[in-house]
């Protein structure tokens, strides 16, 4: 009898993965396709679209794509930028919105409690809704401009690196998320060092942060994500060609109807180069994104 | 002995003193950064809609009081297709991915070999940067591309009227879903274990079960995952400007992809404010309603 029981639960075991296959190839053979599409002759790539060859690595294979990507585009320059921007606004990010969550969750100041709400209001105004006057707002902002025959006061913040990084540092949910940290850690540790003598500095870069690793691991994983992905933005204030991040890169393929049509393997060898980099991270981090994710559900 | 007190006295209230400086300056940079980056755009679009101002000119802007909000309601069919698109995609993708989204979860939250594998593979596309991912759709939906091939259609997707705006609509839930897929994991992990024990004792079945236990221990995340999905459906954009450009023929053009199109390209900050400040407000009509009809009784 139980040997029956055991056979029957295997066999349903068995079935309670057919839906979980058929979702996984709904989601991960796309992606296949644009990989393996990226290492194909034009023909081959059509050719292949009415069977499952189309989600292998088969047939006439070649770095050709990669080759005439390179070729088109300052891919180079673009990732150095993307990894420029990004680092910047990660790191920069981390210390500024660490220090206000900090301050929020154990210092007594205040305007405290209306600060936290301010924050957290914004985290319903979608970025869209202000993007426009923003570009307007970086038009008329004053900056310092250093030229070949001296340094002179410019007006206008378009096409530069501050552009892209300074209004992305402070970031409304990374304040939340470290508040919420800093509050779960016992408030003892702070009297103690003041005790021994310690100050407000110190004590957040010393005795509390070290504590709180977690946090700065999700805040840098949720700030990473979209500052790589980030196309709307650069868009808009970008115009110099040696500035562009990689996703906007992706627009030099957009109007390249030449005579043999739409280069989609060099456009596949395009995305896969600037999706692999951050499927790799992910991979290797893939616990601490989901939780992440996890985590930012958790306010409800 | 009273000077002792007293000297306690001011050295604690030098404390509180530093302490407010120190709370001060810690939060000082970021306020600064959100006061002139967000507050001061967002305050910036109500004034701005209410002017001519325009990109790159040197003409003062000059106030035209609601001549902007009145041009959108009656000269600029556009804006009116742009509205009726985005109220189309977000009912469409707020039930569906929301949903889904619902389903998965319950699939990755089995007690199975491998099961994180999964999770991994379906939030795949949630890593892919949307505009790869809708590059790649672009290429699946041509006439002789992958869906035609594989399915067996002979459709247009992208350049039919009927089929375009749908077509974003699944291309975007299959990127979105593994975002919110993990959302409501996050919430089935805090239902406490006990109440499926004591309910299976009480002799309810599985379907049972999920309608008076997991159901409204999943409340709190069901109002987050739909504040959050409604958002960033109203925000479509980048899929309108990889895949179609609005097209054809309005189709699929969006409040969002108008606003650009207005202020950007064209340089009319005015106009492109006085619609940003009109998404706004639709946008946060949403959420508040969303809020009030999911508030604790």
């Amino acid at each position: 009898m139980s040997a029956t029981t055991e056979e029957k639960t295997s066999k349903k075991v068995w079935l309670s993965y057919i839906p979980l296959v058929l979702l996984a190839l709904t989601f991960i053979l796309p992606l296949l396709f644009m990989l393996f599409s990226s290492l194909k002759p034009k023909d081959q790539i059509l050719s292949d679209l009415t069977t499952f060859r189309a989600f292998l690595p088969v047939g006439d294979l070649s770095l050709d794509n990669y080759v005439g990507v390179f070729n088109r585009v300052p891919v180079a320059r673009f990732f150095l930028n993307s990894i420029i921007v990004t680092t910047t606004i990660v790191v920069l990010g981390l210390v500024v919105n660490s220090m206000a969550g900090f301050a929020i969750a154990r210092l007594n100041f205040r305007g405290k409690k209306i600060l936290l709400g301010a924050i957290i209001a914004t985290l319903i105004v979608p970025f869209e809704t202000f993007a426009i006057p923003m570009v307007y707002l970086i038009s008329k902002l004053p900056r310092i401009g250093f030229y070949p025959d001296g340094v002179a006061l410019d007006w206008g913040w378009n096409n530069s690196f501050e552009v892209l990084i300074i209004p992305f540092i402070a970031n409304a949910f990374s304040i939340f998320l470290f508040t919420q940290y800093y509050s779960s850690i016992p408030k003892e540790l702070d009297e103690a060092a003041r005790v021994d003598g310690a100050g407000w500095f110190k004590i957040y870069w010393k005795v509390v942060s070290p504590l709180a690793m977690p946090a700065f691991a999700t805040s840098a994983i949720l700030t990473f994500l979209p500052q790589w992905n980030s196309y709307l933005w650069p868009l808009l204030v970008i115009q110099q060609e040696e500035l562009r991040p990689v996703q906007v890169g992706l627009r030099y393929f957009f109007a390249s109807g030449t005579a043999e049509g739409t280069p989609w393997g060099q456009i596949m060898a395009y995305t896969s180069l600037i999706t692999i980099p951050v499927i790799i991270v992910f991979l290797m981090f893939q616990r601490a994104f989901i939780s992440s994710i996890a985590s930012s559900g958790v306010k409800g | 002995m009273s000077s002792s007190v007293a000297s306690a006295h001011k050295s604690a209230s030098k404390s509180v003193k530093q302490e407010r400086r120190a709370g001060y300056l810690f939060v000082l940079p970021a306020a600064i950064l959100m006061i002139a980056f967000i507050a001061v755009p967002v305050f910036m679009s109500f004034g701005l809609g209410f002017t001519n101002a325009r990109l790159g000119s040197a003409r003062p802007a000059e106030f035209v009081a609601f001549d902007q909000f009145v041009r959108a309601l009656t000269a600029d069919p556009t804006f009116w297709a742009a509205l009726r698109n985005i109220m189309i995609f977000v009912f469409l993708v707020v039930p569906i991915q929301g949903g889904l989204g619902l389903v998965l979860a319950l699939l990755v939250n089995q007690k199975l070999r491998g099961i994180t594998a999964f999770r991994v593979m379906f939030f795949m596309p949630v890593v892919t940067s949307m505009v790869v991912v809708s590059m790649l759709w672009k290429f699946m939906y041509q006439k002789d591309g992958l869906i035609n091939a594989l399915f067996g259609f002979n459709v247009d997707w992208l350049n039919e009227p009927a089929t375009a705006l749908p077509a974003v609509v699944v291309m975007s839930i299959w990127q979105g879903v593994g975002f919110h897929m993990i959302i409501w994991l996050s919430g089935l992990q805090t239902i406490n274990h006990d109440l499926y024990e004591a309910s299976s004792l009480d002799g309810a079945n599985k379907w049972e079960q999920f309608k008076n236990v997991t159901l409204p221990g999943l409340k709190p995340t069901f109002v987050f995952v739909l504040i959050t999905i409604t958002i960033a459906a109203f925000s479509l954009f980048v899929q309108i400007d990889v895949m179609t450009q609005g097209g054809p023929s309005n189709a699929t053009t969006t409040l969002v992809y108008h606003i650009i199109q207005m202020g950007s390209a064209r340089g009319d900050v005015g106009y492109a404010s006085a619609l940003s400040l009109i998404f706004f407000i639709i946008v946060l009509a949403f959420a508040l309603i969303q809020r009030a009809l999911t508030k604790e009784d």
